[in-house]
């Protein structure tokens, strides 16, 4: 895969933002993969999140808003627990999250969730499901 | 003696079995939980993002709440609430200008700092009771029943709000071995069940639930062990769909800490409130002679 990478993109608004967002220097993180090693979810993304830091690393936004892994984190911080750099990927991915929470697109619908499933679901799993999920 | 208590919504509602083993018990211990007043929902989950602020009000003034009645310090059973109001209260305690900041905006409120301590039940039983009155207050041991604890994530990470080492917890075991009951170490005691993507990720957290449930089969438990309303949803709630998909998947129950102590201590088996397991424990506790 060709990757054009730039100044422009490492330092530019995107980098920026996620980095007020998170209060995070991901530029820390040397892509030992001790994240992806221990992620209990990291079997269902398309990117590994060591991948997505790497990306996040070279301003590449489009490249992350084309994956489904910061949707698939639980934010169980056991990345952010083992990192042997000390970056806390959980503040980062919800940082890449609230950036496209923020220009108000839900990735969960509550309207679109089934009746059946409504009935069935307790406070706990709703309220924080809506937290994460949606603007 | 009392102590106050903050339930959270799903204690009111689907996992009353938690709540109401744990008051009985607590009664058995001599100890009131006393429901704070005017409690709200906490959020469930904490604000990982440095400029949110409007998603710390509803923990703080929880914080507040257990404050204006005087207390030092306040219990909690949900391990996702009690994350979150520990969370939120290490922010106020050491946060100078984002205290501020809550503390403006809520105006109508008394000013708060973290003055006081959020506790999980674990602790207090652990650090306040001890295991050695617990064991002593035993009228029905619970004798070859092999328990996997599963502690999940919201009691052990981050590491300033853990209750217990990160990476090898033993609190669970010990107070299992303090009822009796022999518990089953499993690799998948810590990892997470799935959480909130039971809504937005069906699939995803069905499996994370499978490999949970897995691993402790495998190991020869007979039940699941645990302290959370989220965890249960998703390890006990969503087992009719895991035997579709393994068909060799037979079920397996899980329980609250709280209902294995109300039992142990010989209460009322209705304040258990096993009816609202998602799996049936029953059958298994009458096989061990318990029931």
């Amino acid at each position: 895969m060709r990757v054009g990478v730039s100044s422009k993109k490492v330092c530019g608004d995107f980098a920026k933002k996620v980095k007020e967002i998170s209060k995070e220097d991901f530029l820390l993180c040397y892509q030992c993969g001790m994240c992806s090693a221990g992620c209990p979810i990291a079997f269902a993304m398309d990117l590994p999140p060591r991948q997505v830091i790497r990306l996040l690393q070279l301003g590449l936004e489009e490249d992350i808003a084309k994956s489904k892994t910061i949707w698939l984190c639980t934010s169980c911080l056991t990345c952010s627990v083992r990192c042997p750099r000390g970056l806390d990927l959980a503040k980062v991915m919800e940082a890449l999250r609230l950036i496209s929470l923020r220009k108000n697109i839900d990735y969960v619908k509550p309207a679109e969730i089934p009746h059946d499933a409504l009935a069935e679901l307790p406070q706990i799993v709703l309220v924080s499901s809506f937290r994460k999920h949606t603007a | 003696m009392e102590l106050s208590y903050y339930p959270g919504c799903t204690l009111k509602t689907r996992a009353k079995n938690f709540e109401d083993s744990a008051t009985a018990f607590m009664a058995a211990l001599g100890i009131n939980l006393k429901e704070i007043p005017r409690w709200n929902c906490c959020g469930a989950v904490y604000s990982l993002a440095d400029d949110d602020l409007i998603h710390q009000l509803a923990p703080v003034r929880d914080l507040i709440r257990v404050k204006e009645q005087e207390q030092g310090k306040v219990v909690v059973l949900c391990s996702l609430c009690f994350n979150t109001l520990k969370r939120a209260n290490l922010l106020m305690r050491n946060d100078a200008e984002k205290r501020k900041t809550l503390n403006t905006f809520m105006d109508e409120e008394v000013d708060y700092n973290g003055e006081i301590e959020v506790v999980h039940l674990l602790e207090v039983l652990r650090d306040d009771i001890g295991w050695k009155t617990i064991s002593d207050k035993l009228k029905v041991p619970l004798k070859h029943l092999k328990l996997a604890p599963y502690y999940g994530c919201a009691l052990l990470r981050p590491q300033e709000v853990a209750i217990d080492q990160m990476e090898r917890p033993v609190i669970l075991h010990q107070l299992l071995q303090a009822l009796g009951a022999e518990p089953i170490d499993f690799p998948f005691a810590t990892k997470c069940c799935g959480s909130f993507q039971a809504v937005g990720n069906r699939e995803g957290a069905l499996e994370c639930a499978w490999n949970i449930l897995s691993s402790a089969i495998r190991r020869r438990a007979e039940a699941l062990v645990l302290s959370c309303p989220l965890c249960d949803f998703n390890l006990a709630g969503k087992q009719e769909e895991l035997k579709q998909k393994y068909p060799e998947f037979k079920g397996i129950p899980t329980l609250y800490f709280t209902q294995l102590l109300a039992l142990a201590f010989g209460l009322d088996s209705k304040v258990c409130r096993f009816e609202l397991n998602y799996q049936d424990p029953r059958p298994l506790l009458e096989s061990k002679g318990l029931l």
